[in-house]
């Protein structure tokens, strides 16, 4: 509509002075608009309702007893922060942001980048690898990972918005060393400084104490055929031990579209490697690695339970209290 | 005629030249309170405060602890803050943003000689002149709490801005002044000269708010994206390097746009509710065309405004990836979900009024038939634009569902669908809009013919491009095509928008124009003016939410933690109940404002006695 046409028509109906037949006892028009209105807004409100409803918590600070601290406990909190106020995840996921460290041997990783002609960094081995590349990650930029001038898009881990202390990045390097089966060479921080002995780190979740309980935490049962469930819509898993490797297995729950089961669709959450602990990870390994048929379940769940005692006391060793 | 030729010596009358003395004079002030190299300047504040000759050095970014915050009551401090945050940032700008129309629609009706775009823009001021005494009311009130419940905070603020937070207030002195000289003295500087006196009042006013939008931006920005300090946040720079933070011209530019759509679309529902409350034709005429302009404006000004968000988050993205993912693929991410609903409703509100719009003029007729496509195309890229990617789901929910991708839905919910969605939607909405322009016009150009086949042609080409592009690259080639292919999209949509209105202008050359009756919309068609700012006010709300969040646990990012109870990103759930307290608390204020301004022209009979005398 033109402007000219627009100003046309208004000037031929500004004179029309007819009397318009209003409704009389009807709804008044303020009720029926703003009823509408309100209408529209409790529509929005439960949408944003329905929707997943997770809250951010910012990293909360715990002491740390040192002299107390194992390793296990130590890389039970480098998982932690690795997920947690360390944020690692947020770009190192199965969404092709970062490089996807769950996924990847970090520590073949580690000693393959040292020797590139590419690397600018002093790192001599997978440790000091990995304490420098949270402190200057642009020695070394994975390629299709770079930005234009600031080589790497990683920010300082020992700086804000994160600022990790050398107690933390030790944990998330003992995490990273330990998480496909080698062993840490990061030592224990038992003689640091008074201020550091209240180093902040969060606290760690607590993981499934069984097997079972791991099985069903991350809802396994919802689509395999496992413990009591007879769901038929991925593979069985009751005699999957006499099938599969530990590798195999261990395979399928990080990474599960490596190999698609023949007759089942591609639907397994390829998170699994985000959510689980470690720990969680070896009790269902072992636990389907002896489901070789259905007599031997309870015995495999049997002896899958005494393995969870360290962790469980990875949990206590921690002192929880909170410096706030 | 309109322009009557006045004496010249009456050219600039003495109030106005009062008053733009007034206006030098503070702007020389101004200059001289933020100029860097000046005592009064921010980084110099401690050394002000100081007796002269001892050097202080500025103080870090303090460390906070339970006594650094305050209560009311067992209120939350944050819901507190957050509600009237909110009514004074909603009321702000629509007050901003009137005028910038009032401005231009006040030149139209000198350019075109219409009194009735005068008496339209004065009709807007006056809705605006009620808001603006509200905005200042909650602006004190929010500035109170702020200083009550985080005295710490602010003082650090204070202690960073220094005087530049003087020359805001002096800034909205001015803003008042002007505004009231502005609307004001609208008859008495209607004709002749004395118009272009008044349009230029409508200038300086605008220059005026827009400055002080500019000026309060600099505070949320530095918030977010500190600049002029160290990381501990001691102050080492002026006050313009603190003020020109990476984020802060984007965000001017993104609140600018928006402020003016949304204020279309509020006074939108004025009209509308003006319209189906009007008691005689003329009145419903006037208002219908009332809230035509009003949508209009809205729409407009919305159209360019994902460019500006996206420019927005780009810079988030180049300051810190790990901000830019917190709001876009991280705990953020669902909130993206309800922005599509709400960017689906004011698609399809703004449709459903022009399709409405249509029954004005018996020309429409002949396009009536393509409705029902657009209609089915808008509602089916909704359906695939709030398609979530993930969800979380309980193990049951898994086993009904058949995995946690529905084998249908899974490739409806990423990116590359949604931008599919996205440009049929603007492509569809320019249609409509196409259609509409049309509907009154005969066109009589002798390549009409060849116009109308090349832009069906550039319309199929477009929507060819954008599902091609969509669908190829995004589901068949690696992440690096799939992001670089959206733009190319969006430039398909550009080009059907672009050479819409240039072929359409050429072809409406000499074009013979048939009647539209305003008024004849159909009440139903209406409502869609009251869905609009419903939906633009949530969806501030929401924008703003996130925008704030992305800051997670700190006060001034990297540099000043919140250690306070509500240190947390709440739950969409939570965010969305405040979110509708504070579009509630908004509606009934700007209910009472309509009220107030329709109030104006109630007259009272006059009563028996003295009408018999």
């Amino acid at each position: 509509m033109t402007t000219k046409a627009a100003t046309k028509e208004v000037t031929a109906m500004d004179n029309d002075s007819r009397f318009i037949n209003q409704e009389q006892g009807g709804i008044p028009v303020i009720v029926k608009v703003l009823a509408f209105m309100i209408f529209i807004i409790l529509v929005f409100t439960g949408i944003a309702n329905k929707l997943p409803q997770v809250e951010g918590q910012a990293p909360k600070d715990i002491k740390v007893d040192l002299g107390a601290l194992t390793m296990d406990v130590y890389i039970a909190m480098g998982e932690t922060l690795f997920k947690g106020k360390g944020t690692c995840t947020l770009c190192h996921n199965n969404l092709g942001r970062a490089p996807d460290m769950l996924v990847m041997n970090m520590e073949e990783t580690a000693a393959e980048r040292i020797k590139l002609a590419e690397y600018k960094g002093d790192a001599k081995d997978s440790e000091s690898y990995f304490f420098e590349s949270m402190v200057d990650p642009s020695k070394y930029v994975v390629p299709g990972y770079g930005k234009k001038g600031d080589p790497s898009p990683m920010p300082t881990i020992d700086k804000a918005p994160i600022g990790l202390s050398k107690i933390e990045m030790g944990a998330i390097v003992a995490f990273l060393q330990a998480k496909d089966g080698g062993e840490p060479t990061v030592e224990l921080p038992t003689d640091a400084p008074a201020a550091a002995e209240t180093a902040s780190a969060p606290e760690p979740p607590k993981p499934a104490a069984s097997a079972e309980e791991a099985l069903t935490k991350y809802g396994c049962t919802a689509c395999h055929a496992v413990l009591d469930s007879p769901s038929t819509i991925g593979p069985e898993l009751k005699t999957v031990g006499s099938r599969s490797s530990k590798e195999e297995i261990r395979t399928s729950i990080i990474n599960p579209s490596a190999v698609i089961a023949e007759g089942f669709p591609p639907i397994m959450p390829a998170t699994f490697a985000d959510q689980m602990m470690v720990k969680e990870l070896e009790m269902i390994v072992d636990f389907l690695y002896e489901s070789k048929g259905a007599d031997t379940v309870q015995d495999a769940s049997a002896e899958t339970a005494p393995a969870t005692e360290p962790e469980a006391a990875a949990s206590t060793d921690t002192d929880q209290e909170g410096e706030k | 005629m309109l322009l009557q030729k006045p004496p010249y010596k009456n050219l600039i009358p003495a109030a106005s030249k009062s008053m733009l003395t007034i206006f030098a004079l503070f702007m020389l002030l101004s200059m001289v309170m933020i100029a860097p190299d000046t005592a009064w300047s921010s980084s110099d504040a401690a050394a002000v405060a100081e007796p002269a000759g001892e050097a202080v050095e500025n103080m870090p970014a303090p460390t906070m602890g339970p006594r650094d915050y305050r209560q009311i009551g067992s209120m939350s401090s944050r819901s507190f803050v957050w509600v009237v945050a909110q009514l004074h940032l909603f009321l702000a700008a629509f007050v901003l943003a009137v005028p910038l129309f009032v401005t231009v629609i006040e030149w139209i009706g000198v350019k075109t000689g219409d009194q009735r775009y005068d008496d339209m823009a004065h009709e807007f001021m006056k809705v605006s002149m009620t808001a603006y005494s509200l905005t200042a009311l909650f602006g004190g009130t929010l500035a109170f709490s702020l200083f009550l419940l985080y005295p710490t905070f602010m003082g650090y603020m204070m202690e960073v801005f220094g005087n530049q937070v003087m020359v805001y207030a002096l800034l909205f002195f001015l803003e008042s002044g002007v505004l009231y000289i502005y609307y004001y003295s609208w008859y008495a500087l209607r004709y002749g000269n004395k118009k272009y006196v008044h349009l230029t009042l409508g200038v300086l006013l605008n220059g005026v708010g827009t400055t002080l939008l500019f000026v309060a931006n600099a505070w949320a920005t530095f918030m977010m994206a500190p600049s002029g300090v160290d990381d501990a946040g001691v102050v080492t720079g002026g006050i313009w390097d603190i003020m020109r933070g990476p984020l802060w011209n984007p965000l001017n530019l993104h609140r600018f746009v928006a402020n003016i759509a949304f204020g279309g679309a509020v006074v939108g529902a004025y009209a509308g509710y003006k319209m189906l409350s009007a008691r005689t034709m003329a009145q419903r005429a006037h208002y219908d065309w009332m809230g035509y302009t009003a949508n209009f404006i809205a729409v407009l000004a919305f159209l360019p405004l994902p460019f500006a968000g996206y420019w927005l988050m780009a810079e988030i993205y180049a300051y810190s990836q790990q901000m830019g993912i917190t709001a876009m693929g991280g705990i953020l991410a669902w909130l993206f979900i309800v922005q599509a609903v709400l960017i689906g409703t004011i698609l399809l509100s703004a449709n459903y009024y022009l399709w409405n719009g249509m029954s004005r003029c018996e020309g429409a007729k002949r396009y009536m038939w393509l409705i029902k496509y657009i209609a089915v195309t808008l509602v089916v890229s909704f359906l695939i634009w709030v398609t979530p990617h993930t969800l979380i789901l309980s193990a049951k929910e898994i086993a009904a569902l058949g995995g946690s991708h529905h084998p249908l839905l899974g490739p409806l919910g990423i990116m590359p669908a949604k931008n599919i969605a996205v440009n049929l939607m603007l492509i569809g909405t320019f249609l409509s809009f196409q259609l509409y322009r049309r509907a009154d016009k005969v066109i009589t150009v002798p390549w009409a013919g060849f116009g109308n086949a090349l832009m069906v042609a550039i319309y199929l080409v477009a929507i060819a491009n954008v599902i091609f592009l969509g669908v190829y690259f995004g589901y068949f080639t690696n992440t690096v095509y799939k992001v670089g292919s959206s733009v190319a999209q969006v430039v398909s949509t550009l080009i059907v928008i672009i050479s819409g209105v240039v072929i359409d202008s050429m072809m409406f050359k000499g074009a013979k124009t048939l009647p539209v009756k305003w008024g004849h919309i159909s009440n139903r068609g209406v409502y869609a003016l009251f869905a609009l700012p419903i939906a633009f006010t949530w969806l501030m709300a929401l924008m703003g939410y996130v925008r704030s969040s992305v800051r997670t646990h700190w006060h001034v990012y990297t540099v000043m933690k919140d250690n306070s109870v509500d240190n947390y990103i709440p739950n969409i759930g939570h965010a969305g109940n405040m979110m509708t307290v504070a579009t509630i608390s908004f509606l009934l204020i700007i209910l009472f404002i309509f009220w107030v301004a329709s109030l104006s022209e109630t007259k009272q009979a006059l009563p028996a006695k003295q009408s018999a005398k």
